[in-house]
């Protein structure tokens, strides 16, 4: 295949991608969007692999390579249970890290690549830049991981100075960029890349390590951004316009779903990059004044059924909690059932419920929940004021009417699903705790509200239970 | 030594109810309470002897048994003179008591050294003493009721409908006061079909009574008329005024009018003339529901439905105990609560603790003692005055792109600033060949963009996993790593480059084979 093959062949593969990411603009197109990426891809390897920069010698190595690393991929794939997509996601950001720190060391020593003045400078930065890039995806991704597992505990670690820490490594590492580009051969270049490298390590290990549990769709979607740009980067060194465009295409997406995730929570990405959110700052003076004092109104499982049984507008609120719970599937039994009795059962989701963007949404699509009545917050928040029940699963700050009525509360300001304005609402929780911002919901105490507590899914089964006797 | 809870019979003519019903005796017993049931106390309210046996209640032959052997005593009306006579020392009494209009009643309880709890005396502001709010839950089934009479006495449809023979015009209701029966009515009128229009001297109500699918009548005066603990207060005579005009007017105009206006410890304002009546059309029928208070209608005879200029008014005081049913189960479900609250600790004995608000409030005879009115009770919290709006939210700082608000104009220039020396710089130093990389690269972080914003937020998470998979397309990195052609008189360390990039390909494929098929499971299951 000639190179300009090649090249054409890239350009269909470039539009393929950015058709994938268009189809996902509606789940009827989604699946074709996914069917155009597979496509893509296939080309761009295809045409890489029968292209002029790869010899038939290397062919059995990459299809030996790729046999291995496709079965792991595919056999993940159809192991991972749906509440555990944050972790995968997360795990295979960090691959991507690693394999353009990989590619960049490989690059790098790779002598047969001769260049001189300029050219040799940029291609030097490309190849640091790339593998900073790609160190701190790979560390920050596999923290990630720990943590959305449960592997490494949510609370956010704080070390004392810890921009002061972030602003050292950034100085030396830009130090050692110097060095690395005045080195005169590839032996003393491995010093100040080996050394940034374990800084960048570091770096993202202490980034991921100092946010908190409630910030992780940040996180998640912000290793989303840098796995692109890790790309990206890969791409100039090896000026290689796919990967450009490519690195650039996820690297945009994800920073796009940080900021959306970001405003969802009313805050700075800075400040949740600078981390510390979790665990809340200003929370505890708040509790010692005793906020919202009163008393909550337990219920049981069967006066929870006779509610839902006689309304005709019912919205379930999901959080983290039903997905910890395993709960959906009951949730889509229960709303089966009601709407077979015609009570018109709905689903309101918060942007940040959950791990991950959209995470509640591929929970309730796993259980069948059909995705036209799994509404976006600002689509349903409207309807409220006629909804007879709304009933909160394992959720907490997303319904936190603090956020509206409170301007010194630390979540003050978060768009939140107003749950309270219904004739009644149902909090299931596990107990009085409060949700990852440590912030008190005065919506437990408000006198139409009604708190089942109790395990999620062992308390959903009792209402179905009661809903069907 | 767990308490008997007595069921009497009501005595006073005409009443339905009953203080307890078989279900609530269950969760009594549950709280480890002996209950007694007169023979036939429920028997009106369709609740037989056989059935509180099998919830297991004792039936007893007759009052007298009844009261003797009770700890404490159930029941819906005041005590009359007969049974008051039973009241024995150190017994709890449970009912309606309306101590404010019933001194002598007060007095001679007070002499049998009894402890009493008059269910109307319940602070209602507490939040945690809405469940057992007796006067809320009766009024609401009396505003239902005063409708359904309102409908029996009324001569056509509520609804409007067009049949074959014609059409016919939804009916008129005007409900005067939107209090708990008040906004019964209206939401029983609505559903019934008719055009429900309501007046109320607090103007907060306006929202719960179109919430319920009526309109809110406002009187053209400024005047606030909220006097605390969910009533209103009298007006000013301005006030008076314009509303009687209100009232004049919407009397012409509709079919029926339901009054529901009490002032406590007032009697209740005369809302409807002999004027008004006259000017209303014949077969409209008025449902007074403040007849037992003197009634809102000047034309109204409390207990009877009476015809009047061609209007029927109904001043029937006992609208509760025509749903005796369903009045006795709210009620006994009311008792229930207040019973959970004076006996927390489930063993069968109550503690009528006088430290709490709730309780305090509902103990009028403490052990002989009077103890009414009681001081006003001090609120757990106060609730804020009014509720603060909603605030706008703190504007957005930085990250000002995207679908919020504009940048300012200095963000704006300084964002151009610096993209403008960038570009400057890279212009100045970088070789061509970078150059033309990068305008790739900018543009492709522009499609992205565009392109990502139409994703819908449903489909973050698939998004998530497909440009992950489309990110191991770092793998043609490590493609051409493995065996690139080589010039002639360059040589490379053929052994280390290929085993890492065969790492770097196996890594890369994971992620690509397993995104995708991942994507591909999680988009299956999207289905309407």
């Amino acid at each position: 295949m000639s190179s300009s093959l090649v090249t054409v062949a890239y350009i269909g593969a470039t539009i393929l991608f950015i058709l994938s990411l268009g189809g996902l603009s509606n789940p009827e197109t989604s699946r074709r969007g996914n069917l155009y990426g597979i496509v893509g891809m296939t080309i761009a390897v295809l045409a890489t692999v029968f292209g002029p920069r790869v010899m038939a010698a290397g062919i059995p190595y990459i299809v030996g390579a790729m046999v291995v690393g496709g079965a792991i991929g595919l056999y993940a794939a159809r192991a991972v249970q749906m509440t555990q997509m944050p972790e995968l996601v997360a795990i295979m950001h960090s691959l991507v890290g690693l394999a353009a720190c990989l590619v960049g060391f490989a690059s790098y020593i790779d002598t047969s690549i001769a260049l001189t003045g300029a050219e040799k400078t940029i291609h030097e930065i490309e190849i640091y830049v790339g593998i900073l890039i790609g160190a701190v995806t790979f560390s920050g991704s596999v923290i990630a991981f720990g943590k959305l597992s449960g592997k490494i505990g949510g609370k956010p670690l704080l070390l004392p100075a810890r921009h002061w820490i972030n602003l050292v490594g950034l100085v030396v590492v830009i130090w050692y960029g110097r060095e690395f580009i005045l080195a005169k051969d590839i032996a003393s270049g491995m010093t100040p890349l080996i050394v940034m490298t374990v800084i960048s390590l570091l770096f993202g290990i202490h980034m991921v390590m100092a946010i908190g549990g409630a910030d992780m769709p940040v996180v998640v979607s912000m290793l989303n951004s840098y796995s692109g740009w890790a790309a990206a980067a890969t791409g100039f060194m090896l000026s290689n316009d796919l990967l450009i465009v490519t690195g650039a295409l996820v690297g945009s997406s994800g920073a796009i779903l940080s900021y959306i995730m970001c405003r969802a929570m009313n805050r700075n990405f800075i400040s949740v990059i600078a981390g510390g959110f979790g665990t809340g700052e200003g929370a505890p003076a708040k509790k010692a004044e005793g906020q919202p004092a009163g008393e909550v109104t337990p219920i049981g499982a069967a006066e929870t059924a006779e509610l839902l049984r006689e309304a005709k507008n019912v919205i379930i609120v999901p959080g983290y909690g039903m997905a910890v719970a395993q709960a959906q599937h009951t949730v889509f039994e229960i709303t089966k059932h009601l709407r077979e009795k015609g009570v018109n059962v709905r689903f309101g989701i918060h942007p940040v419920a959950g791990r991950m963007p959209g995470h509640m949404n591929v929970l309730l699509a796993e259980a069948k929940v059909p995705y036209d009545i799994v509404l976006e917050m600002d689509e349903i928040n409207a309807d409220f004021p006629d909804t007879d029940v709304s009933m909160v699963i394992g959720a907490n700050d997303i319904v936190n009417p603090a956020a509206q009525d409170d301007p010194t509360s630390p979540i003050a300001g978060m768009p939140v699903l107003e749950v309270w304005k219904a004739k009644t609402s149902i909090v299931m929780k596990r107990s009085m705790a409060s949700g990852y911002a440590g912030v008190d919901n005065p919506l437990f105490y408000k006198d139409n509200n009604r708190m089942l507590f109790g395990d999620a899914k062992k308390m959903l089964d009792e209402v179905l239970g009661a809903l069907k006797a | 030594m767990s308490l008997q809870i007595g069921v009497p019979r009501e005595t006073f003519p005409g009443e339905k109810r009953v203080a307890t019903v078989p279900e609530v005796v269950e969760k009594l017993k549950k709280l480890g309470f002996g209950v007694l049931v007169e023979s036939g106390a429920g028997e009106a309210a369709n609740c037989g002897d056989d059935a509180y046996r099998a919830a297991g209640a004792e039936v007893v032959p007759d009052a007298a048994t009844l009261w003797s052997r009770a700890d404490i005593v159930f029941k819906v009306r005041a005590p009359n003179a007969d049974e008051v006579a039973r009241v024995r020392e150190g017994q709890t009494l449970v009912s309606f008591i309306w101590p404010a209009q019933n001194p002598d009643l007060m007095q001679q309880l007070a002499a049998r050294k009894a402890t009493v709890l008059a269910i109307d005396c319940l602070p209602r502001q507490l939040s945690r003493a809405q469940k057992m709010d007796a006067l809320t839950s009766m009024a609401g089934i009396s505003g239902y009721r005063a409708v359904i009479e309102a409908a029996n006495a009324f001569g056509r449809f509520f609804n409007g409908q067009i049949t074959a023979a014609g059409k016919v015009p939804p009916a008129k209701v005007f409900i005067a006061g939107a209090g708990v029966a008040g906004l019964a009515a209206i939401g029983t009128a609505a559903n019934l079909g008719a055009i429900v229009r309501a007046n109320d001297t607090r103007a907060e109500v306006a929202d719960q009574v179109k919430s319920l699918g009526g309109e809110f009548v406002k009187v053209d005066y400024e005047e606030e008329g909220s006097g605390g603990g969910g009533y209103a207060k009298v007006m000013s005579e301005g006030f008076q005024k314009a509303q009687r005009e209100m009232y004049a007017q919407q009397a012409k105009d509709v079919d029926i009018i339901i009054t529901t206006a009490l002032i406590p410890g007032k009697p209740a304002p005369k809302l409807i003339t002999a004027e008004m009546v006259q000017t209303m059309k014949p077969g409209s029928v008025i449902v007074d529901m403040a007849g037992e208070q003197g009634g809102n209608c000047e034309l109204t005879v409390p207990g009877e439905a009476v015809v009047r200029h061609g209007v029927t008014i109904i001043g029937y005081t006992d609208l509760a105990s025509r749903l005796a049913k369903q009045s006795s189960t709210l009620y006994a479900t009311n008792l229930f609560r207040l019973t959970e609250e004076l006996c927390k600790t489930k063993d069968g004995v109550i503690d009528v603790n006088m430290e709490d608000d709730a309780i305090r409030g509902l103990t009028v005879i403490k052990d002989g003692a009077v103890t009414w009115p009681a001081p006003p009770p001090k609120l757990p919290a106060a609730p804020p005055p009014a509720a603060k709006p909603a605030m706008p939210p703190p504007a957005p700082k930085g990250h000002g792109h995207g679908a919020g608000e504009p940048m300012s104009a200095g963000g704006l220039a300084a964002v151009f600033g610096g993209g403008g020396l960038l570009f400057l710089l890279i212009g100045l130093y970088a070789p061509a060949a970078f150059l033309g990389h990068f305008t790739v690269f900018i543009l492709a972080c522009f499609v992205g963009y565009m392109v990502i914003w139409n994703v819908t937020p449903a489909l973050h998470t698939p998004l998530m996993s497909v440009t992950n998979a489309i990110s191991s397309i770092i793998a043609i990195g490590a493609l051409v790593q493995i065996a690139p052609p080589v010039e002639a008189g360059l040589s490379r360390p053929e052994e280390l480059i290929r085993w890492i990039a065969i790492v770097g390909i196996g890594l890369t494929c994971i992620n690509m084979f397993g995104g995708f098929a991942v994507t591909r499971r999680m988009l299956a299951m999207f289905r309407k």
